[in-house]
């Protein structure tokens, strides 16, 4: 999505006078042309997230819109307390944006991953988190957060692709009509168990926190009686975790639940994303088996 | 040198600020104190003596917001009957600022080191923006123990924002021992010259020593540290350059004996 990122930025540049990009020292061969056109609104803040957050607030304060840029844990959990306290209680339209949330990348390993930024920034105040599905939904997201006064983070990955027509960008979207279960994912996880089993209700959710459920996903989990949730994220704190919450008030019947997480490095070992994945069940053998397994 | 007048209005102001947040405190049954009696003469010049009407003010050490609140008293921004409101229950007057509710309180602060990065975003905005404002932060000595304060040291001297007057209360206190057993600062200004500051030192109680600093401030070429050398908890003499004048809130007749310090010092140092 980083490629897509950048073109958007630079589009979005050109309507919106006031974003300034504000970068923790990354960009390298991705961001040479967004510095290009922001010119002296283009500021490397180097390696001092903390820092940078709060210098980012206090442009947000004086009418800039900034795009703060790291690897998600860089900036969504290094520079936490400067979220929570200069940005996000003062509901600053400050937009972090984390690259290779989840297992993103992969064999640099557990510091670079990012498992629990959805559950560690969901619960600020005026914050929201945004994320995308396909490469698409980059341009969207990035129109909806200049046009949001919040603060946001956008949890960017490798693009999900399809072979059917995804609708537009929004909270919630029904992707694909199926039977058996309903499927809630966030994130391009998802195509792994649309891939692996096609004929599933599938859904997609990319706005936290959650403010509503919609009637069509009720219906369709006490149709199916089977819910199967997917994310590359912790299941503590994460869509797991809040929908749950939601569902538990909504739902007239009992269904069974399959919450397909990650959970963390059970083996202690490193390999790339997907290697990562097929570890934690959330795609190749092992999602077949659990979810195969789930619905017999 | 300040002119006479000016310097007598500012003795009188810092007299008024003080005074008012002694009676807050003391209606509050509160600590702080030290930190406030640290800081009056440096937010009173930087109000009074300097900063213009769209400059920003951050108390980065939040801790000491009734010296902040007095401010806000003495220059109307606040009415008697919100200082009033100070340290109660649904007050906007915490012991530490808030967030986005009082004029010239533009960031809660009180978690320690994120002042300076706060001036620094306003900094660099007002360079972008070539709007002329001025950011001036007053720090504690105690925060310069956090790793984020030298990362906004770096950045602000990296981006030339020579609009941020960084002044750094100087007592030599922090929340549990002397700075220099805690974790030593000193050898400060050459610190603070090392990361690329123009250093300056002042007597943090001293209005013509502030004067000479903002005629530094003037001709600086490079962005400005001012070391104020203070006296934690000032005129209340059984706890001056004590730790317990960071907490402990006044008791006895200690209220009436630091009033009369205080109006001595006042007397003292007024230019007849």
């Amino acid at each position: 999505m980083r490629k897509e990122f950048a073109l958007a930025i630079i589009e979005a540049k050109k309507k919106h006078d006031n974003l300034v990009f504000v970068t923790g020292d990354l960009g390298y061969m991705a961001l040479e042309q967004v510095m290009e056109v922001f010119g002296e609104e283009f500021i490397n803040a180097g390696v001092a997230e903390q820092n940078m957050i709060t210098v980012s607030a206090g442009l947000a304060h004086e009418g800039f819109i900034p795009f703060v840029y790291s690897i998600a844990p860089f900036v969504a959990l290094r520079p936490y307390e400067q979220i929570r306290n200069d940005v996000c209680l003062h509901n600053l339209p400050v937009k972090l944006v984390g690259n290779g949330g989840g297992y993103g990348y992969g064999i640099m390993g557990a510091t670079h991953h990012c498992l629990e930024d959805i559950g560690a920034l969901r619960m600020l105040p005026n914050m929201k988190v945004i994320v995308p599905l396909t490469a698409e939904d980059v341009v969207q997201a990035i129109s909806f957060m200049v046009k949001d006064s919040s603060p946001n983070y956008l949890r960017m990955n490798l693009a999900a692709k399809f072979d059917f027509e995804v609708a537009e960008f929004a909270a919630w979207r029904h992707l694909k009509k199926g039977e058996k279960a309903t499927v809630i994912g966030t994130g391009p996880v998802l195509q792994n168990i649309v891939n692996a089993y096609a004929e599933l209700d599938f859904w997609c959710l990319s706005v936290f926190p959650v403010i509503e459920i919609p009637d069509a996903l009720i219906e369709s989990i006490e149709r199916t009686g089977k819910v199967i949730f997917i994310e590359e994220h912790l299941g503590e704190g994460g869509l797991r975790e809040t929908l749950s919450f939601h569902l538990l008030g909504k739902l007239k019947k009992a269904v069974q639940v399959l919450s397909l997480s990650a959970s963390g490095y059970p083996s202690g070992k490193y390999g790339n994303q997907q290697w990562h994945q097929e570890e934690n069940s959330l795609a190749g053998e092992s999602l077949k088996n659990r979810v195969g397994s789930f619905l017999s | 040198m300040l002119q006479k007048e000016k310097h007598n209005d500012l003795l009188q102001n810092a007299l008024n600020i003080k005074k008012r947040f002694l009676q807050m405190y003391q209606a509050a049954n509160a600590g702080h104190i030290g930190s406030s009696l640290s800081c009056a003469e440096i937010l009173t010049f930087i109000r009074f003596g300097w900063m213009n009407e769209t400059d920003e003010i951050i108390l980065s050490k939040g801790h000491a917001a009734a010296s902040l609140y007095s401010l806000l008293a003495e220059d109307g921004t606040l009415s008697q009957s919100d200082i009033e409101t100070y340290y109660k229950n649904n007050t906007y007057l915490a012991a530490h600022p808030p967030a986005g509710k009082i004029k010239r309180i533009p960031f809660a602060t009180g978690s320690l080191g994120h002042g300076l990065s706060i001036a620094a975003g306003l900094g660099l905005a007002s360079k972008l923006k070539k709007n002329g404002k001025k950011v001036f932060c007053v720090c504690s000595d105690g925060e310069l123990n956090e790793g984020s304060t030298w990362e906004a040291a770096l950045f602000i001297v990296h981006q030339k924002l020579k609009n941020i007057v960084w002044f750094i209360d100087r007592n030599k206190l922090q929340g549990f021992g002397r700075t220099e057993d805690v974790m030593q600062m000193e050898p400060l200004a050459d610190k603070l010259k090392a990361f690329g500051f123009e250093v300056l030192e002042a007597d943090g109680h001293d209005f013509n020593s502030f004067e000479k600093v903002k005629d530094s401030f003037n001709e600086a070429t490079k962005p400005i540290a001012v070391i104020c050398n203070t006296i934690k908890g000032r005129s209340w003499k059984q706890f001056e350059d004590k730790l317990d004048s960071h907490y402990l809130p006044m008791k006895d007749n200690m209220f009436d004996s630091i009033n009369a310090e205080i109006e001595l010092h006042y007397q003292q140092t007024l230019i007849k």
